[in-house]
């Protein structure tokens, strides 16, 4: 056999660098899921009468509902009653006004992590919100932020300071019975970040939000909103990373971003959650349900998703275009190595005229990787003049690894237009050999090979993302070659 | 003082699935040389350049190739390539996203750290390729381009010859260089080559016609078949060959046998 592709197969001996645990006290409830744990959530929060109703409504509703089986992954069933859902570092007071307060445990933690929170440590035009485990430890920035109207802050501090927006927007892009795991994580979803972007306000800096989960058989259930109210404009990114447990995590997020009119959000996601050994034991099961909604005319919300770690990832990062001439996108790039099993892709829903959207797929598989594209696009009946462009390309490292591709188009008006591109390449051991021919080391040539096909979607991403993307793709597939 | 050879090719076999394509090469090229290797199809001449190269796909199964006093074969390809090894491919590989600078850059700067030299900086690659560039007749916009992703046949050839220009090896192989080209791309490309002879570099050019002898002119010319060298010569044997074409040497194979 040629070496190159015996190499690439044996591409699975990369050391997931994140894994380490801080020792640090939590403040867990029991584990298990019944109405009183809820009771016990929302108190622990000291959250308003109706968002323990909504949580609860979440829950009776959760009760009635079956865990999807429809996607192309494989895994035990999950024992609900088995995982602790909430775990908060302890604190001395209630929550931390400053990073004074913050445990210095924590924020070493995050240092090792290479997230700066001290905000002179920042670099200029990233502003942080770190969750870990089940709460938001610090959110930087926050006056500058302030001065502009700009909300930044935990979901938790959100509650209890802007209920009324929060009250108006939440649930109001994935309901509480949107699907299993978003019932779910409306009954016990325990912090995240909240952001509002004013009329006309162009937020001058990235926002960012890190997920971290530390302690042991906890599941992680945040919750995003960001609404950008008219000619508003933000870009936001998350990163998220996990300790290395033998155990398998259960992580079911729910983001909702809300445009209005004019408005602009750009959402970047950097996945990095622990993926499981080379045998596939352990990892994170990443069940998230993401959705925009363009709720505005001219409108515009943008995906860019980097995914390379979890043992699973089952998710649709979707767009509801409601305004006229608004716009959805979607660019993804995911990497499923060693046993990892990805079923990612997008939702494009045109209600409004002239709705545009573009989705750009590219999925790498490399060891017993399996790689699947699923994506919808519906085409209502008012949606005069809808556009899309889908492009789906796999590309395979060895042949032990598999690529998907489910594409849904549902069109009900025969003005609108739809292009589907897709393609499935094996990276070229003459590709390869074409490099090294040049005096460029195998690894470097395979590093250089992945990262020319994702650059469609690379170039989305905000510029200091892009370079930590490449790096972090190069390292997943580090001791894959040589 | 006799110069050492640059290349030595010593009783060389090599297989391909179970089949042995060279039976029995040997071939020495000094500095400043320039050999023609000719030969019907299937003669073993794009197999030789592989394995020069140290494609995977070849199993050497006898004999050594000595490059400026080392194994070559015990060195991977990329260590070839770094010692200074250059294969202009017969059909160059398209590497699409990635710019055909950038490419460039990530080779001349491995090849550099091999031999202990600083790597380029992004102005100073760009000033090498400007010079090198006018020789070739590169239109800039290929540069920018993903590497020979969507270029016609002429511009892939020209593309090697160019990054032959700026990583400078002290041995080239030609592989078919000319197929696919028209006169005019045939000439420009073979001035490009003319312009990088030098007395410290050997050239192999390998072609299944004498045209493109008539503008890179070789001191030696050696005739492939079946898996060995049947004849060696001068320029004037490729005129020869025109004119008999490659039959009468097929039997000369035979007999040797």
């Amino acid at each position: 056999m040629p070496t190159e592709v015996h190499s690439i197969e044996s591409l699975a001996n990369q050391e997931y660098k994140w894994g380490f645990v801080t020792e640090i006290e939590a403040d867990t409830v029991p584990a298990g899921l019944n109405e009183d744990i809820i009771r016990l959530i929302s108190e622990r929060k000291n959250e308003p009468q109706f968002m323990l109703d909504w949580r609860l409504k979440a829950y009776r509703q959760w009760l009635t509902m079956k865990e999807p089986t429809w996607a192309n992954v494989h895994y035990p069933p999950i024992d609900y009653q088995k995982i602790i859902y909430y775990a908060a570092p302890k604190t001395k007071i209630d929550r931390p006004k400053s990073l004074d307060e913050v445990d210095p445990e924590l924020l070493k933690t995050y240092e090792k992590l290479g997230i700066p929170l001290h905000e002179r440590e920042l670099l200029a035009g990233v502003a942080v919100d770190a969750v870990f485990d089940s709460v938001s430890v610090a959110t930087t920035f926050k006056e500058k932020l302030g001065e502009l109207g700009i909300i930044f802050c935990s979901f938790s501090e959100a509650v209890q300071e802007h209920p009324e927006l929060v009250k108006k927007y939440l649930g109001s892009v994935v309901p509480h019975s949107d699907n299993f795991f978003a019932a779910l994580n409306s009954a016990v979803f325990s912090d995240g970040s909240f952001c509002y972007i004013p009329k006309g306000v162009r937020c001058p800096m990235e926002l960012s939000t890190y997920f971290r989960i530390n302690a042991k058989d906890t599941g992680q259930f945040e919750r995003t909103l960001i609404i950008a109210d008219q000619g508003a404009y933000v870009s936001y990114l998350e990163g998220c990373t996990a300790p290395m447990r033998d155990t398998n995590q259960l992580h079911a997020a729910v983001v909702e971003l809300v445009a209005l009119d004019n408005a602009t959000i750009k959402y970047s996601t950097v996945q990095n959650w622990y993926p499981g050994d080379k045998e596939g034991k352990g990892g994170i099961y990443n069940f998230v349900t993401k959705r925009g909604k363009c709720l505005g005319v001219n409108s515009k919300i943008s995906w860019t998703q980097v995914e390379t770690g979890s043992a699973i990832t089952w998710k649709y990062p979707g767009c509801i275009l409601m305004g006229d001439n608004s716009v959805g996108e979607f660019y993804s790039v995911a990497l499923t190595n060693n046993y990892q099993q990805a079923d990612t892709g997008t939702k494009m829903i045109h209600i409004g005229k002239n709705t545009r959207s573009t989705i750009v797929s590219k999925g790498i598989s490399a060891g017993h990787g399996q790689n699947t594209y699923r994506g919808a696009v519906k085409i209502l009946k008012g949606a005069t003049g809808a556009r899309n462009y889908s492009q789906c390309d796999s590309m395979l490292l060895g042949d032990k690894c598999g690529a998907h591709t489910f594409p849904y188009l549902e069109v009900k008006n025969t003005s609108s237009s739809i292009e589907h591109e897709a393609s499935t390449s094996k990276i070229g051991e003459d590709q390869i050999f074409y490099c090294r021919q040049r005096g460029i080391p195998i690894e470097d040539a395979v590093n250089m090979i992945v990262n020319g096909f994702c650059k469609e979607v690379f170039r989305e991403l905000p510029m200091e993302f892009a370079v930590e993307a490449q790096k972090l793709l190069g390292v997943s597939l580090e001791g894959s070659v040589g | 003082m006799a110069k050492s050879p640059i290349l030595e090719i010593k009783d060389l076999h090599a297989k391909a699935g179970g089949k042995e394509i060279l039976r029995g090469i040997n071939l020495t090229l000094y500095p400043g040389e320039v050999h023609a290797i000719m030969g019907p199809n299937g003669s073993g001449k794009s197999t030789l350049a592989q394995v020069i190269a140290g494609r995977d796909l070849y199993d050497v199964t006898k004999g050594e190739i000595v490059y400026e006093g080392k194994d070559l074969l015990e060195l991977d390809p990329e260590e070839r390539a770094q010692e200074g090894v250059f294969l202009a491919f017969q059909y160059p590989v398209e590497i699409p996203g990635v710019s055909n600078l950038y490419f460039l850059k990530a080779a001349l700067n491995a090849i550099r750290k091999k031999k202990g030299e600083p790597e380029v900086d992004a102005m100073e690659f760009f000033n090498l390729v400007r010079q090198k560039m006018g020789v070739m007749e590169m239109d800039e916009a290929l540069l920018n381009r993903a590497v020979n992703t969507g270029f016609s046949g002429g511009e892939k050839k020209r593309n090697e010859i160019f990054q032959m220009a700026v990583l400078e090896p002290r041995l080239a192989l030609l592989d078919e260089t000319d197929s696919g080209l028209d006169i005019d791309a045939l000439k420009i490309v073979s001035s490009g080559v003319n312009a990088l002879r030098s007395p410290d570099r050997a050239i192999l050019v390998i072609t299944h016609y004498q045209r493109l002898l008539n503008h890179i002119v070789p001191d030696y010319v050696h005739v492939l078949a079946d898996g060995r060298i049947v004849k060696s010569g001068g320029k004037e044997l490729a005129l020869e060959l025109e004119e008999s074409g490659y039959a009468g040497i097929e039997e000369l194979a035979e007999t040797a046998r």
